[in-house]
């Protein structure tokens, strides 16, 4: 089977006639087709008022002198010409308590003691151990700002869950071992490692977008997600819903997910990508399958899905076709005959024997090892599911890197770490714990402005228009929009790993790879760094 | 293969003031009436609900406290005078075991005895005490999966309850010498368990044993309970005698239940031997606290002829009266150990209670090694229970004369029965999810399977032990 170029996204790439039947030599490609610029600009909240950690009340006693205005550093407070009264405070810019004792913090200078200054409620009801209020409300600036919220009196570097991550600290040296220019610090990685001729592929960030499927979320986020990874030349992947037509000006940075429903799944959207993804299972929901409530599968999700609008639909788990590495290998062969210029990821959970399977993915052929841990993010799962089956990706990386070590065979595939990973201080301590990078999925949510309130699953969907297929609720977010605060929250991630690197003394993320002697696992109660 | 189990739930809406986790705050003195008020917009009409209720008190109490705190409404208005907060009554219900999200999710279920499902990860902390340290395996391509959850294959939840003798002997002239085997074979790895404390218990009593026969399980009552009972629930009715003058008022129960539970004491032996030369079909399970010594008390009643034990730890899954109590989690590891250390453990049935608060303690306590639980705070917290009681340190009694908001005492049976069977129905289904997840096929297989399960301290030396301290 002969592929033309241009079914395979490959304009013109010399495709020589038989080529597709053996490994390809490694070339040029035109990917993407559609460029998008990495800029970081703004990309202020899309809601009316702005959330943030603290409260400025202004009272009557205000006579709208304008001093608060003129102090506040941060943009608090907005006094246009010609108004008589200063505006209703921007809280969500105040920086709270680190203000205090500073000469112009507010509340101590306004003439008429008519601030206050208190934390916010509503800032109290967002988050959760794992995603803390402060991890939010700092993504969300991250994502508006494309800059950590340095000075912010935002922790965003951790949760509070009380282990993993959030128990281990980057043993950061008081000076740095060498100096090293931050522009020369390299956070790309190869994918292919396999030596198979397959062509390489190479991504500028140790992060690529986790499969989220059309029809669990809005295609403005899958779209915005798309773009954003052509942006910082790396991938986002369909999930299981499909391949929507317009995500093929994309093709070049977009993972076609394989899942066990097979839904949508046909050769051509096979053959137009560069990395295809078995997904065995998934962390949120190990060993169950997937599941689109009735009420999201509306008609233009049936449509893709070739199901009936309306249904709840079911992913099969497992794949029925699978009952063996040698079955395994089967599927993993037959991609590759599909696609002969593609690399192969196999997503798995994280059960008990992660490294023995992890191992068999190996030798049935896949380039990438996606362990998915279950703490992972999902559209729909049981909550019993989400809390208690499978282990932790924390657990689970060091596991299967040792034991990819000692077979030898570590430095011959790239492992990819996801299921709760939220900042980039998690992936750094991913990377140093035997990851070669990590999926992200929920912290681009985030940065769309989920909440987390977990009500993704059911009605018509989430009701701040990300995870919505509903004509009216997708509409609360523009493409526009939701691709530039994927692109800011990326290059706020990268400014910390080059940080990060730098003052390990560190020249590339690679080199960060297994190097747990930069890691430290803090006393129970504790809180790392 | 036996008949299909199911669980007939039916949607019962509570009958108790719910108490929601989040609050609304409106500022209205700044308010400019503006057509586009975010309240209209509410995507789960909250404040439409409660503005119903407001004007009609009949409304039925469940659609209140439906925020979902997603915010749009406090993000979206115009002068931004909305506020959400968490309300402080819903964080003050039960304790740091029975926490407020606990609390409601068990009411969830009871309503409509669907298991949980929501978007988004997991929320809570990463491990924690007792059974939230422990996590079950999964498969990634084993059978049955997904088609047993869906019923297109069949994931057994049965269990046996009684002696269970290993081998058969014959006499000499080749005659059965072996008393034949006197099994309970009950659909649903769970029994209906007495209140943990004390309580006005006649009506409970009856929803317990009404939901028990649906559920095709036991429930343990307390024979003055039993009298209003009717006949045909007797074999689902376990009484619980504490001594030999009770169990001999109630000698007349004895020939119409198919198992008794005796209170552990120095003379249990003699009087299990007394109930079981007078009713050769009765099966003894003695119920003793877990405390320390209690792996040595089982064994030895276990090589004396008792064969079923009920091992009630404290409300929190801990041993009693010890310095140091630990959880279910580690005393059901170490007896079922020590059983099996002395070759008796298949002959024994061991059910464990106290602290089994959701569907996965359930799943987690078998895999520690017994047979199945006893539930009991649970049955309180579906009909309303908030476990103020949990918080107290006066002896954990709702005190007569004393106010429940939930009304508990006064719960019509059927009321009772169907939220009993909704919430063990939902257990039901989110057990089958967990053994479907790891590929096993019946629960009786799940017992003892800690090589299915991962294990917090284990995990944690394999995985961070290189790592240095700080």
């Amino acid at each position: 089977m002969t592929l033309p170029a241009s079914d395979i996204g490959l304009q013109g790439a010399a495709v020589r006639p038989g080529q597709a039947q053996q490994a390809p030599a490694l070339g040029p490609t035109t990917f993407p087709q559609t460029p998008v610029e990495r800029i970081i600009q703004p990309a202020p909240e899309r809601y009316r008022n702005a959330i943030g950690k603290y409260r400025v009340n202004r009272s009557a006693a205000c006579v709208g002198c304008g001093t608060c205005a003129k102090l506040c550093p941060q943009g608090v407070h907005v006094k246009p010409d010609g108004y008589t009264f200063t505006l209703r405070p921007l809280d969500h810019k105040c920086v709270g308590a680190d203000c205090i004792g500073k000469d112009y913090f507010c509340v101590d200078r306004c003439p008429k003691k008519a601030l206050t200054l208190s934390r916010n409620p509503t800032a109290d009801t967002l988050g959760d151990p794992r995603w803390t209020s402060d991890l939010i409300l700092s993504t969300w600036h991250m994502a508006e700002t494309g800059h950590a919220p340095v000075g912010r009196g935002l922790e965003y570097r951790h949760g509070a869950s009380g282990g993993g991550f959030d128990r281990l600290g980057i043993a950061i040296p008081e000076k740095p071992p060498a100096k090293i220019d931050l522009s020369r610090i390299d956070t790309g990685l190869n994918l292919n490692r396999r030596g198979d001729n397959r062509p390489q592929v190479h991504i500028d960030i140790p992060v690529y977008g986790g499969g989220m499927s059309f029809g669990s979320v809005s295609i403005h986020t899958i779209l915005g997600k798309a773009r954003a990874a052509t942006a910082w030349n790396t991938f986002t992947c369909t999930g299981e819903g499909g391949y929507p037509d317009r995500l093929k000006p994309y093709d070049g940075h977009v993972i076609t997910q394989v899942a066990t429903g097979l839904f949508g799944v046909r050769e051509d959207t096979i053959q137009r990508v560069r990395i295809i993804e078995f997904k065995y299972a998934q962390g949120a929901k190990p060993g169950l399958g997937g599941h689109l409530l009735g009420d999201k599968n509306t008609p233009p999700v049936a449509r893709m899905r070739e199901a009936i609008a309306g249904n709840a639909l079911f992913s099969p788990f497992p794949f029925h076709s699978v009952y063996s590495v040698e079955d395994h290998k089967k599927h993993v062969d037959w991609m590759k005959e599909v696609n002969s210029r593609a690399l192969v990821s196999v997503k798995v959970s994280t059960p008990t024997d992660v490294d023995m399977v992890a191992v068999g993915s190996y030798y049935a052929g896949a380039h990438i090892i996606h362990l998915d841990g279950s703490y992972g993010g999902t559209g729909a799962a049981p909550d019993i599911a989400k809390k208690n089956i499978a282990m932790p990706i924390e657990y689970a990386i060091p596991k299967v890197h040792k034991f990819l070590a000692a077979e030898g065979i570590r430095d011959k595939v790239t492992l990819i770490a996801s299921g709760g990973i939220r900042t980039a201080y998690d992936v750094l301590k991913a990377v140093a714990l035997g990851a070669d990078g990590c999926v992200i999925g929920t912290a681009e949510m985030v940065a769309l402005g989920c909440v987390r309130c977990a009500c993704c699953e059911s009605g018509r969907g989430c009701p701040r228009g990300i995870a919505s297929t509903d004509d009216e609720l997708m509409m609360l977010m523009t493409l526009d929009w939701a691709t530039q605060r994927l692109i800011n929250l990326q290059n706020a991630w990268r400014e910390q790993v080059v940080d990060v690197l730098s003052r390990l003394g560190l020249e590339s993320i690679q080199a960060l790879r297994g190097r747990t002697e930069f890691l430290y696992y803090m006393a129970k109660g504790e809180v790392a760094k | 293969m036996p008949d299909r189990f199911h669980v007939h739930t039916a949607v019962t809406p509570g009958r108790f003031q719910r108490v929601g986790k989040y609050g609304s705050v409106d500022w209205r003195e700044d308010c400019s009436r503006c057509a586009n008020c975010v309240k209209h917009r509410c995507e789960y009409e909250a404040y439409k609900k409660e503005g119903v209720h407001n004007r009609d008190p009949l409304a039925p109490v469940q659609p209140l406290n439906e925020c979902k705190a997603c915010l749009s409404c406090v993000q979206g208005c115009t002068k931004g005078l909305l506020a959400i907060s968490i309300n402080p009554e819903f964080l003050a219900m039960g304790d740091e075991y029975w926490t407020p999200d606990l609390i409601a999710t068990t009411w969830n279920q009871s309503d409509t005895g669907k298991i949980p499902v929501s978007g988004a990860g997991y929320r809570g902390r990463f491990y924690g005490f007792g059974f939230d340290s422990i996590w079950t395996d999964m498969s990634e391509i084993v059978r049955p999966t997904r088609d047993g959850i869906h019923g297109r294959e069949y994931i057994s939840t049965s269990v046996d309850v009684g002696p269970k003798p290993l081998r058969l002997r014959f006499t000499a002239d080749g005659g059965l010498a072996t008393r034949p085997a006197n099994l309970i074979e009950l659909q649903f790895p769970a029994i209906l368990d007495v209140p943990p404390w004390p309580m006005n218990d006649a009506s409970l009593a009856l929803a317990r044993s009404k939901a028990a026969v649906a559920l095709k399980t036991l429930a343990v009552a307390r024979p003055d309970c039993l009298a209003k009972a009717p006949s045909e629930r007797f074999p689902n009715l376990v009484p619980l005698f504490s001594s030999q003058q009770e169990a001999e008022r109630w000698d007349s129960v004895l020939s119409q239940v198919r198992m008794v539970e005796l209170t552990d004491s120095p003379d249990v032996l003699v009087l299990a031997k007394l109930l079981t030369d007078a009713h050769l079909a009765l099966i003894v399970c003695v119920r003793m606290e877990i405390r320390g010594g209690t792996a040595d008390r089982v064994s030895m009643l276990a090589k004396s002829g008792i064969k079923v034990f009920h091992l009630a730890a404290d409300l929190h899954g801990c041993e009693r009266s010890v310095e140091r109590p630990r959880h279910l989690k580690d005393t059901l590891r170490e007896i079922h150990g020590r059983l099996v250390r002395d070759g008796v453990r298949d002959e024994v049935t061991l059910i464990a209670g106290g602290g089994i608060g959701a569907a996965e303690h359930m799943a987690k306590a078998i895999i520690c090694g017994v047979d199945l639980v006893a539930v009991d705070t649970p049955l309180l917290v579906a009909l309303g229970c908030r476990v103020c009681r949990g918080a107290r340190t006066d002896g954990n009694a709702c005190l007569p004369g004393e106010s429940c908001p939930a009304e508990i005492a006064d719960a019509r049976v059927s009321y009772a029965a169907q939220r009993m069977t909704n919430l063990m129905g939902a257990w039901h289904s989110q057990l089958i999810e967990v053994l479907g997840a790891m590929g096993i096929r019946e629960v009786r297989r799940l017992r003892g399977e800690v090589g299915r399960a991962i294990f917090m301290e284990d995990i944690e030396r394999e995985a961070f032990g290189d790592l240095t301290r700080k």
